[in-house]
């Protein structure tokens, strides 16, 4: 019992890391990233190279592959979405727009992956010893997974809700027509979120490939589940991609151990679904 | 503008002609029309929809794929046409299941409910295959050959377009109009938004999941993975759109070249089929936003100016 719940925290724990990185990218930038599974996935496959032919540690793989994350985003932002951005005449029509061009970016990513390294099940092993935690044995990995799931999410709320850059970044988010007015520069804070986003979705892949096999395939349920993170949790509201997370992997969990490992994602669905019936704007969404 | 009368009789010919082709030609060819034909059938369904909608559906292939398994699952126990009717009925019910539990989602919430679905259903067939009926893929066995089971899509494809055409003369069509210009003032000015939609949704719905049906015994054998395949949803969206998901013809323009293309692209580069469809997913988007169609009377508007 404790053990599943110990498992599906550490689970939630990156749902809610990487759905963190999708929700500011939707709430600030409007750009609703279909691709996002499987930017994971790409830093997964990352930091499975460089363990295996340079053997770096993936803590230390952090250091290259975030900023690495941030950049490719970055790069992402100037060249597919700052023209769609221009060319939109409201949200909906960028909504669309967006949705159409990421799912490109999502065959492109994944067709890149699949040509690398095939479509085989990946992995590698990394602090595979038994920690006791309060009377359970848990995988060293997974609670490193854990432990860095909740610091560096941690370390982003406090950024957004202590930080003069955050404030920035909240105040497009909420009124991105009156911001401007008061000198903020919507563009530059719309390229650094979805940068900030990409950096989230490279430090969820390396949390991810510590304790998971992954495959080329895999980013689409990835994005899937971070969707329905965000959503649960109410578009925009990094509080609520935590709690949602943090239950969507208790829940998975829970199935997975006590019902049938083959119906986890629906139910997850199930549980999406009731909750968008009974609260459209999800948990801590306003209206 | 062509006269109807004319528009009928040279349709007319066509279909004859098409469906005279698999006598002449090659067992490969009549393989490639007959893909052909699915998707066209299938890209018009989703337009049907998701062009005055505006709703992007990626739920294609969950019904696709139930139409499949109705078949796989049932072809040994009934009548080929009552399986067909079985299959229609089935994709009937899950769309009004879908379609009352998800219409008044909006935007993004729409995509990502589709965008699931499927998963879903895959999830949920392959569970209740390998626990309560013990299998895990179905063998489909009925006597037919690539031009029968090509015949019965051209006249799908037909129907389809039918009620295309006749829903976009109609009263509906004209709701429909308002409802893609602006569903607030659509609501306003009297339509049924919700229920027209569902409607739409329905039609659409019962159409891909008869594509999948007759397509089923092509596959001689049948298991989720094959059969819930999600490219399948993201062709048909991806040709619809290439051609313009707001006009009748929109995505048969779309659905015929793309689908030689990718038809092409996947005897010819099998392992890098993947990006050359991402990468044509976003050109499209950038050079041709409102499809080939209206590309074309943009050009020439403006030659005549």
């Amino acid at each position: 019992m404790l053990e599943h719940v110990v498992n599906g925290l550490v689970l939630g724990g990156t749902y809610a890391l990487v759905a963190m990185g999708l929700t500011i990218q939707y709430g600030i930038a409007r750009i609703m990233n279909l691709g996002f599974g499987d930017m994971i996935i790409a830093a997964c496959f990352a930091t499975y190279v460089l363990s295996t032919t340079l053997s770096i540690n993936p803590i230390v793989s952090l250091l290259i592959i975030v900023p690495a994350g941030y950049a490719v985003s970055d790069v992402i932002y100037r060249v597919l979405m700052k023209p769609l951005v221009d060319r939109a005449p409201d949200d909906g029509a960028l909504e669309v727009d967006s949705i159409l061009v990421t799912f490109g970016l999502l065959f492109v990513i994944q067709g890149v992956l699949l040509a690398i390294f095939g479509g085989g099940y990946t992995s590698y092993s990394f602090l595979n010893t038994p920690v006791n935690v309060l009377g359970t044995v848990v995988a060293g990995n997974r609670l490193l997974a854990l432990v860095l799931s909740l610091l560096i999410g941690g370390a982003l709320v406090v950024i957004l809700f202590r930080s003069r850059w955050g404030m920035i970044l909240r105040a497009v988010a909420l009124a991105p027509h009156s911001a401007p007015l008061f000198g903020i520069d919507t563009d530059r804070a719309a390229r650094t979120a979805f940068a900030i986003g990409g950096a989230m979705a490279a430090t969820g892949g390396v949390v991810v490939s510590m304790f998971q096999t992954f495959t080329a395939t895999a980013g689409v349920v990835f994005t899937m589940k971070a969707l329905i993170v965000v959503i649960l949790g109410g578009k925009g509201s990094v509080p609520g991609a935590i709690v949602a997370g943090l239950l969507l992997g208790l829940v998975e969990t829970f199935v997975a151990a006590y019902v049938d490992p083959g119906l986890t994602l629906a139910a997850v669905y199930t549980v999406f679904l009731v909750l968008l019936l009974v609260r459209p704007n999800g948990l801590f969404g306003k209206a | 503008m062509m006269k109807t009368s004319h528009g009928f009789a040279l349709a007319g010919i066509a279909i004859i002609l098409l469906a005279i082709a698999p006598l002449i030609v090659s067992d490969y060819w009549t393989g490639v029309l007959l893909g052909m034909t699915g998707y066209v059938t299938l890209a018009t369904a989703w337009a049907l929809f998701s062009g005055p909608t505006r709703y992007i559906s990626l739920a294609t292939v969950a019904f696709f794929g139930v139409g499949a398994y109705t078949v796989a699952v049932l072809n040994e126990a009934l009548p080929y046409p009552l399986v067909l009717i079985c299959a229609a009925g089935i994709g009937m019910v899950m769309a009004l299941v879908v379609g009352l539990s998800t219409l008044r989602l909006a935007g993004v919430y729409f995509v990502i409910f589709t965008f699931g679905l499927a998963e879903l259903v895959r999830q949920t067939v392959s569970w209740w295959e390998v626990n309560v009926t013990y299998t895990m893929g179905r063998y489909v066995f009925l006597p037919f050959e690539g031009r029968h089971i090509y015949w019965q899509l051209l006249a799908l494809a037909v129907v389809t377009f039918l009620i295309a055409w006749t829903i976009g003369r109609s009263r509906i069509g004209l709701a429909l109009k308002a409802l893609g210009d602006d569903e607030t003032v659509a609501a306003h000015a009297g339509v049924d938004v919700t229920r027209i939609k569902l409607l739409l949704f329905v039609i659409s719905s019962t159409i891909i999941t008869l594509v999948g049906a007759i397509q089923a015994p092509r596959w001689t054998y049948i298991e989720p993975s094959i059969v819930f395949n999600p490219t399948v949803s993201f062709m048909t969206l991806i040709m619809a759109l290439l051609g313009g998901a707001m006009r009748l013809w929109g995505p048969l323009v779309g659905a015929v070249p793309l689908f030689l293309l990718f038809e092409w692209l996947s005897v010819s580069f099998p392992d890098h089929f993947s990006i050359i469809l991402g990468l044509l997913f976003i050109l499209i988007v950038f050079v041709m936003p409102n499809g080939v169609l209206a590309k074309i009377e943009d050009l020439r508007k403006r030659g005549r100016a």
